[in-house]
């Protein structure tokens, strides 16, 4: 399993990061289980009440329900998952267009770039 | 089960004169993962044996589950000791009966079905098991029991990166952390930092401070090894 913590940020949000990833990339998909509070704490070597709280917090976003007796379910509203997705990438793209002004780039010249970059991947790939 | 709770007020621990602990307070309340950490010598062990009900204090309250700590709280508690604490001539079968005799809420079935898991032999005598498999028997004693608190003195020391972190995982899979209280001391602190749910500084022979782990986390930004070299330095 690919995941890593890094000892600086809460592990909670690292792992809630990591969940959203896979709801979003539809590797959980709409309505599938989430795994038990244990597996998931056994399988990426966190305390279960982090995982606990993790859940907890996914909850509260609307991301996933918990039926009582049965665990935890992604969500099978697709716009709320696809709210989620819009949100995060909006996140990284502003991240990013910050770190290249911070490098004196502008705004034209970072989708000169990006385009540049996506034509020279997509010949790699051809 | 109750909600477990341990609490300390003015507990001061001296060894003839020498004092090992001043004046430490401080309540746990709820279940999790309490992590004391701290330099050898800093009074970890000393602070372990007092909730145990192993050493009395030389002054102060030591509560566990609102009772002040005795040798009859050993009900309540299960003590993991830092010191080779089998008899080399038992095998694991006689020691997991020999603890269904002695404690009352002791699981044997839970104690075979870890046993089991972890592939140990159940007739071989524990002085022929490796360093490393002892430790692990220790533990499936130690978490076989039914108990709201659980001391845990040193579970991961001289062993190798491998077996620790087997161990660590053996503790997460089978303590009951969303019931019990589980409380241990290490020094591998980078190593058990995603497992704490709250830590205990301490520095010679006090308690700097006491935090929820994410909290810290959250508030200084940074991971609990560079908290503890900067509360510890």
């Amino acid at each position: 399993m690919g995941l890593t913590f890094d000892n600086n940020r809460p592990i909670y949000l690292q792992l809630m990061e990591y969940l959203y990833g896979q709801i979003c990339r539809t590797d959980l998909k709409p309505g599938e289980k989430l795994p038990s509070v244990r597996e998931l704490a056994v399988k990426v070597g966190v305390n279960p009440n982090t995982v606990s709280r993790t859940y907890m917090e996914m909850e509260r976003k609307d991301i996933v329900v918990s039926k009582r007796g049965q665990g935890t379910f992604v969500t099978e509203d697709i716009t709320v998952i696809q709210e989620l997705r819009k949100k995060i990438a909006d996140d990284k793209i502003g991240d990013f267009i910050l770190m290249m002004n911070q490098i004196g780039l502008k705004n034209e010249e970072i989708l000169q770039l990006m385009e540049q970059k996506m034509a020279s991947r997509k010949e790699e790939e051809e | 089960m109750n909600e477990p709770e341990i609490y300390l007020k003015n507990v001061t621990k001296k060894y003839l004169r020498q004092p090992a602990l001043e004046n430490i307070s401080f309540q746990l309340k709820g279940s999790g993962v309490y992590g004391v950490l701290g330099e050898n010598g800093s009074g970890k062990t000393t602070l372990l044996k007092l909730i145990a009900g192993l050493l009395r204090p030389s002054s102060g309250t030591v509560k566990v589950m609102h009772r002040p700590v005795s040798r009859l709280s050993s009900k309540d508690i299960a003590y993991l000791s830092d010191a080779d604490s089998l008899y080399s001539f038992q095998s694991a079968q006689q020691l997991i009966h020999f603890w269904e005799k002695v404690a009352p809420d002791f699981s044997k079935d839970k104690a075979f079905s870890m046993i089991r898991e972890l592939n140990l032999d159940v007739n071989m005598k524990i002085k022929n098991l490796s360093k490393g498999n002892r430790a692990r028997l220790k533990l499936v004693i130690a978490l076989s029991r039914q108990v709201p608190v659980l001391v845990m003195d040193e579970p991961l020391s001289g062993l190798d990166p491998l077996v620790r972190e087997d161990i660590l995982k053996l503790i997460v899979m089978n303590a009951d952390v969303e019931q019990q209280l589980l409380i241990l001391s290490t020094h591998e602190v980078s190593e058990v930092e995603a497992f704490l749910d709250h830590v205990i500084f301490m520095k010679d022979g006090k308690c700097i401070l006491e935090e929820n782990a994410e909290v810290l986390r959250e508030q200084k930004g940074q991971s609990l090894v560079a908290t503890m070299r900067e509360v510890l330095a």
